[in-house]
């Protein structure tokens, strides 16, 4: 539905440090911008008010207005019983919503950052993602975990590990991870109103950047498919498929690889679990060469599960081994400089693309 | 110290994994009177129960100690709580905690420092009063607000600083950052950026200080481990779950609570069911005192009581000290819920002021000596400002090392050979 010339206006750097809530407002041609945080406030408000069986939990979503004031305004507008601040106790309170969405209410549970989820994996994995399974489809489990995920900037090990590849390969649940605005509205409502469980991984790095935004996207009802990814950019040389962050990094390096002659067709996942197999593979089966590009550690990543699917089902049309770009093998240092190498880059997946192309060969893979 | 009057007190043995059930409840009178309801200011409590218990009796019961040891010290007017030395050795410490937090605003400002970065200012003589007491060997557990603790136990002012600028010459080499200071030499387990983390490992800590002294024979280990940590942690299933295993293997840490009343921007009483969190130490069989952070000299007659019994083999001891934080959170956090007139309240009882007012009121120190003593701490802190600055990134080998002890954990690669063995190994990544 958008066209392909409106990736083109993203306008900002994706470099800022600190939370940057601007909106630039155009009045031409219906495109309206919004930040991410705006598009998952106004996400969460619609879903808040039209379903009161939708509450919040979480550490300072209240009276702090959210630790990256995703949930601002959202107390004084619902009041307390729907907007908890919880103490600090994520085991606990993963447990207690888990444990209300058991009984048909819809809890959404932030966790301040998705490392943090860590001490309530317990709960999301056992608790939520297995119990329709474990009850023969008697107890279903509509709960939504939502929070940062991955690296931000200059934050330490213990802040910067992504999660996707951790929750995506567990059976029952969704994992969903938005790139810009659209998605963010689009998927986080779809969220809501599933009846399983869904990890909604964001990005902290993109909160405060803006997109445009159609009409159809600001409208209360808008939805977007869970399990169908986007292509972002349609091309014929190389497939590059990203999510969150990397989906920009990946348009940007697309652009310098039209300015070298190479087309490249940037698919944006946008659900991490179910994987859309099928664009991924229709997409190389038309340009022959894979490039997956993903924020988290290499080992058993994202980049795996689809160079698995792709030589399964698409081995003989594949002219160039699949490669690809993930964080360094190391915990994320806290150094500024190390930081960097540790986290891909436009120019890596920019050299990996031309090298999947043949054009030309720089040494092995570095980051 | 008769822990015979300790109300919950568990087993007698040493270090028995499997300890026989504990002795009746059978002094009545220890325990508080039970609360049902949520009684507000933590103030309140604390001044009324303070009247009956004296310092040296306090296993096993809860007391709010910072009235007791005012009686104490004004019924002995004569006998001072410390002598020059160790007056000016607090004084040292607590000035640069504050010069070199205050340091850490002026950089993070101007860029030199990124990231999280959590300040201590006003908290200071919980880290002196505490670790100034410790030996070497001893362990200190901190969480991400822990510069100022890593000053206390030794770590050089430029270490801390070189890694706050993620210089190569920090302690950690600049991998660790501003919330995960370690040091092997001074004995400083970290620096742990989750809450509750600290706690098990302070826990394991002692369990192997016990454990040297008791199955592999040091007849001497009597290291003791400090855990500190915030209100907010207190609501935190790793808090209980270690109270319980601590008391039950009696191990030598002392838990010291720094209740700064905030989270974030979660006040304590929002977050907490009852908010005296001096009272959860008796539920697991161990002392729970109340004292004034405020005041390094209250938090020192503590500490020595706590330390001291723990170096004993007596076993844990909770440590709840009423504190504030001068800053916000953190150097990104707006501040905006804090009541001005609370903020005003804590900030007349600086604690440096405090310690100041006492030294010169006894003579324990004149005017000059203090101002020699500030100016000596801002070239410190200066220098190492400078330090950090002129020292170089590290290297982009450095990326790779460290991640294991045994880098052969890197695998084998294509060639059969190990891949740490060749030698331009960490000259590219380790990603694929």
């Amino acid at each position: 539905m958008l066209a392909i010339a409106r990736q083109r206006m993203l306008g900002q750097s994706f470099k800022k440090i600190l939370p940057a809530v601007s909106v630039l407002r155009s009045y031409s041609s219906a495109a309206k911008q919004i930040t991410v945080r705006e598009a998952l406030n106004s996400a969460l408000d619609e879903e808040m008010s039209a379903d009161p069986k939708v509450f919040l939990m979480g550490e300072e979503v209240g009276e702090y207005q959210g630790a990256y004031k995703i949930t601002k305004g959202l107390l004084e507008k619902y009041g307390p019983e729907r907007v908890l601040d919880t103490p600090i106790t994520e085991a606990g309170f993963t447990g207690i919503g888990v444990g209300a969405a058991y009984y048909g209410l819809k809890p959404v549970v932030e966790f301040m950052t998705f490392n943090f989820s860590m001490q309530a994996i317990d709960h999301i994995i056992n608790s939520a993602a297995k119990s329709n399974y474990m009850s023969a489809g008697q107890i279903s489990v509509p709960i939504v975990f939502r929070g940062p995920n991955g690296a931000a900037a200059g934050v330490g090990a213990q802040h910067s590990q992504c999660y996707a590849a951790w929750y995506a390969s567990c059976p029952g649940l969704k994992v969903l991870s938005p790139y810009n605005s659209e998605d963010a509205r689009g998927l986080l409502k779809a969220a809501i109103r599933d009846p399983d469980p869904v990890v909604f991984l964001e990005n902290e790095l993109l909160y405060g950047e803006s997109f445009p935004v159609s009409d159809e996207v600001l409208d209360s009802s808008f939805c977007l498919p869970i399990g169908k990814a986007k292509i972002e950019r349609e091309g014929k040389d190389v497939t590059i498929t990203a999510f969150s962050k990397m989906v920009g990094y990946a348009l940007k390096a697309a652009e310098m690889l039209e300015r070298d002659g190479i087309y490249a067709e940037v698919i944006n996942l946008r659900s991490i679990r179910p994987l859309d197999r099928s664009t991924i593979n229709t997409s190389v089966r038309k340009t022959n060469r894979l490039i997956t590009v993903e924020e988290g550690f290499p080992q058993h990543g994202v980049g795996a599960e689809i160079c698995a699917s792709v030589v399964e089902e698409s081995f003989s049309y594949l002219d160039a081994p699949v490669e690809r770009i993930a964080g360094a093998d190391v915990p994320m240092p806290y150094a500024a400089n190390l930081e960097r190498m540790a986290v891909p880059q436009v120019e890596d997946i920019f050299r990996a693309a031309k090298r999947a192309c043949y054009r030309s060969v720089p040494l092995a893979a570095t980051a | 110290m008769n822990s015979a009057s300790c109300a919950a007190k568990i087993s007698t043995q040493p270090f028995s994994l499997n300890p026989t059930s504990p002795t009746s409840h059978d002094n009545p009178l220890v325990f508080p009177k039970p609360t049902s309801f949520f009684l507000g200011s933590t103030r309140k409590l604390r001044l009324s129960s303070s009247s009956k218990l004296n310092l040296h009796r306090r296993s096993g019961t809860v007391v709010a100690v910072s009235d007791v040891v005012k009686q104490k010290k004004s019924k002995s007017t004569p006998s001072l709580l410390i002598t020059k030395e160790e007056g000016l050795e607090l004084y040292e410490d607590m000035i640069l905690g504050r010069a070199f937090e205050d340091m850490c605003a002026q950089m993070y400002y101007r860029g030199k420092m990124f990231g999280f970065v959590h300040l201590y200012n006003g908290q200071e003589a919980v880290s002196t009063g505490f670790i100034k007491l410790l030996k070497q060997q001893d362990s200190v557990v901190s969480t991400y607000r822990d510069h100022v603790h890593a000053l206390s136990k030794g770590v050089p002012a430029r270490a801390v600083m070189s890694e706050l600028f993620g210089k190569t010459t920090g302690c950690c080499r600049g991998q660790g950052g501003s919330m995960h200071m370690f040091s092997r030499e001074h004995n400083l387990l970290g620096g742990f950026a989750f809450i509750g983390e600290g706690i098990p490992v302070a826990t394991g800590a002692a369990f192997t200080s016990k454990y040297k002294r008791e199955i592999l024979k040091e007849a001497d280990c009597d290291h003791v481990t400090l855990a500190f940590f915030g209100d907010g942690t207190c609501n935190n299933g790793q808090f209980f779950e270690c109270l319980n295993m601590a008391a039950l293997w009696k191990l030598p840490i002392v838990f010291v609570v720094e209740n700064n009343l905030w989270a974030i921007g979660m006040s304590h009483l929002r977050a907490t069911s009852d908010p005296q969190i001096y009272k959860k130490g008796p539920a697991f069989g161990m002392p729970g005192i109340h004292v004034d952070g405020m005041d390094v000299l209250k938090v020192r007659e503590v500490a020595k009581e706590a330390i001291g019994r723990a170096r004993r083999g007596e076993g844990p001891t909770l440590v709840e000290c009423e504190t504030y934080r001068f800053r916000g959170h953190s150097l990104a956090d707006p501040d905006e819920l804090r009541d001005p007139a609370e903020k005003a309240y804590y900030a007349a009882r600086d604690p440096i002021t405090a310690l100041k007012k006492y030294l010169i009121e006894n003579s324990l120190a004149s005017e000059a000596d203090l101002k020699a003593i500030d100016k000596k701490i801002d070239e410190v802190v200066e220098d190492a400002v400078e330090f950090a600055d002129e020292s170089p990134v590290p290297s982009r080998s450095q990326l790779l090392e460290n991640v294991f002890a045994d880098p052969k954990g890197f695998g084998i690669g294509p060639d059969g050979r190990y891949r740490c063995e060749d030698p331009k190994f960490t000259e590219g990544t380790a990603h694929v």
